[in-house]
């Protein structure tokens, strides 16, 4: 790690032809949804640049996120990402261990000072001054704030580390909390998903490589090139939806004629996410081509929005697990009956008073 | 205060005679406001039964997708009737400002007028038949511009920023729709939510409306003042010589005189 080589050099050294490297460059353009006028600038980006540092940390996490990431096929993670970013430190792809691999850490963080890009896999938990996560004998919130300081950028890979996912699930004893609610002094990537898709997360490390800055965000914080519309909005099934034919149970006639999957709880009509364009394992399939519907892996607070399966949210407020629509109608029918035996009192009343106003 | 049925009440109110009479008739609701409920009431009848149907949607039709496009224009309906909601809403803050002060009623919660709160309970008892009669009112009684404050006024606001945030989704980031309203989507979380609450905001209002209607007939053939009638005409007619509790009127003194004062007690 002494000299950083660029990132073609580093490809060259790896026995990758001048062709393949071009052929990378126009794929990833593409990725990334950007014209074929850019893909010179992703060339010269890779020819001419060093590579540049990426600190992985491990919160309360699954993994899921790094088991994603290595499975990126447009850019193969293998051979391009792994030798073009310098991965320094990830606990879970790293060869060293232990003080060795906390040496890394600190040496990275000096040398590369206010340059590396810290990429945060999980969130911390807080409670108990965050006992609940300990990395190389220190709460996992302590190792978080260390290395952020000196940042260049933050990415929250996961739902997890943007918005909490099944840690920060109700009632979250561990006080799970996502990074942007700990660290608030650096531009922040929410790259949420459960796991995200990998060509996402490889897209999104790829943008800010060759170009230098952080993708576009939306307001939610997340990259507007692949969060910007919802899995209904490309779905396949979307004809379906529009024609009112829906799979009303999973085996009935409508899911083996593959009829949109609504009523079955599909959250598609309100995850942003690129599963319906880039699809998961080189674009093989996701969940809904599968049969299932989507249950919304990448939006806040999944886990508590009640059924997979349903529509409607549970409404908690009201101590039972209840939707809009029976909390609605109990209302109604409560209203109604009270409404007829107002008019009945007031029928009484006014039989009482016949003759007065 | 009480509701003594004793007969020195009853003498004491000059109801059958039509000489003391206060006034028979009020211009009350003018043509764009009795216009703007209808179509609101139409509105509102679509929004629900489309909005319903999209969360709730009807039996899964067989055949090929291209024979049928029933999600298509339930979801038509409802961004149309959205559209005449959202439109006739803006107008009729418009009207709040041309209008007469009758219009703004509608847009006004007296929160720091301690008369107005008396006179609020003093009408909620009388639906709970603790009051022997209601006061008169030229405009809403204040009970009934609470509800409409609260249901009409701010509950449609909630509607449209609700409904546009979720139309916005379809319509796209960079459409007008997600630049003006987008925002209400992270306010509640997430688009999911935002769903939920659209959902509930439509219960509120059929429960406003439910009461509502019950209200108006019950009012009609109960109160002293006319209701129904005067959304469709515009008049408001009294059925006793008492001076309304809201109106500052120029009646003639003599007239005034043989009634009691709105503000002193009934009975």
């Amino acid at each position: 790690m002494a000299t950083l080589e660029t990132f073609y050099e580093v490809m060259r050294r790896q026995g990758i032809t001048r062709r393949s490297f071009l052929k990378y460059c126009s794929l990833t353009a593409a990725a990334l949804g950007l014209g074929p006028e850019l893909v010179p600038q992703i060339v010269h980006a890779m020819e001419s640049k060093p590579r540049t540092p990426v600190l992985w940390l491990h919160g309360l996490e699954c993994t899921c996120c790094s088991e994603s990431f290595i499975r990126s096929a447009h850019p193969l993670v293998k051979d391009v990402v792994l030798s073009m970013i310098s991965l320094d430190y990830d606990d879970t792809l790293m060869a060293s261990a232990g003080h060795q691999a906390e040496a890394i850490l600190d040496e990275v963080m000096e040398k590369y000072k206010g340059n590396y890009i810290l990429a945060v896999e999980g969130n911390p938990p807080l409670n108990e001054d965050g006992m609940f996560c300990i990395i190389g004998g220190k709460p996992f919130v302590d190792q978080l704030r260390k290395v952020a300081k000196d940042a260049k950028a933050i990415i929250s890979w996961g739902s997890c580390a943007s918005f909490g996912c099944v840690q920060a699930a109700r009632p979250n004893p561990t006080r799970a909390t996502p990074v942007h609610e700990v660290i608030t002094d650096k531009p922040i990537i929410k790259v949420p998903g459960c796991p995200p898709i990998a060509e996402v997360m490889t897209g999104v490390i790829t943008y800010m490589l060759a170009f230098d800055r952080i993708p576009e965000l939306d307001r939610q914080g997340r990259p507007k090139m692949f969060y910007s519309q919802r899995i209904h909005d490309k779905c396949y099934r979307r004809p379906h939806f529009d024609a009112g034919q829906f799979v009303e149970s999973f085996d009935d006639e409508g899911a083996r004629k593959g009829h949109c999957l609504y009523k079955v709880g599909c959250k598609g009509p309100t995850t942003y996410n690129a599963c319906s364009t880039v699809r998961w394992n080189e674009g093989t399939s996701f969940p809904i081509q599968a049969g299932h519907g989507c249950i919304g892996c990448s939006e806040d607070g999944f886990w508590d929005k009640g059924s997979w399966y349903a529509r409607l949210s549970d409404i908690h407020q009201f101590g039972i697990e209840a939707n809009a629509d029976q909390v609605g109608a109990t209302a109604a029918i409560g209203v109604g009956s009270a409404i007829a035996a107002h008019a009945a009192v007031s029928a009484l009343k006014r039989a009482q008073h016949k003759g007065d106003v | 205060m009480t509701t003594s049925d004793d007969a020195s009440d009853h003498t004491q109110r000059p109801v059958s005679t039509p000489t003391a009479r206060f006034m028979k008739a009020i211009y009350v609701y003018e043509v764009p406001v009795r216009l703007w409920h209808w179509i609101n009431a139409l509105a509102i009848t679509v929004l629900a039964v489309t909005g319903y149907f999209i969360g709730s949607p009807l039996p899964s039709l067989p055949g090929e997708a291209s024979a049928h496009f029933l999600m298509g224009y339930i979801r038509f309906a409802h961004f149309a009737a959205a559209y005449i909601f959202a439109i006739g809403f803006l107008g009729r803050i418009y009207w709040a400002f041309v209008g007469n002060h009758h219009a703004q009623q509608l847009f006004r919660f007296p929160f720091w007028d301690r008369h107005w709160w008396a006179e609020l309970f003093l009408e909620a008892r009388w639906y709970l038949f603790l009051e022997r009669r209601p006061k008169l009112y030229v405009g809403h009684n204040p009970l009934a511009q609470f509800a409409m404050f609260w249901c009409i006024g701010v509950g449609s606001v909630f509607m449209i920023l609700t409904g546009f945030a979720l139309y916005g989704e379809g319509s796209g980031v960079d459409s007008w729709q997600d630049r003006l309203f987008g925002w209400v989507i992270p306010l509640f979380g997430q688009s999911q939510d935002v769903h939920t609450w659209h959902h509930v905001g439509m219960w509120v209002i059929i429960l406003f409306v439910m009461v509502h209607i019950y209200a108006a007939v019950r009012e009609d053939i109960m109160s002293r003042q006319s209701i129904i009638s005067t959304m469709i005409s515009g008049v408001r007619t009294f059925k006793d010589s008492e001076e309304p509790a809201d109106e500052e009127h120029k009646a003639p003194a003599a007239k005034s005189k043989t009634v009691p004062k709105a503000s002193e007690p009934i009975d």
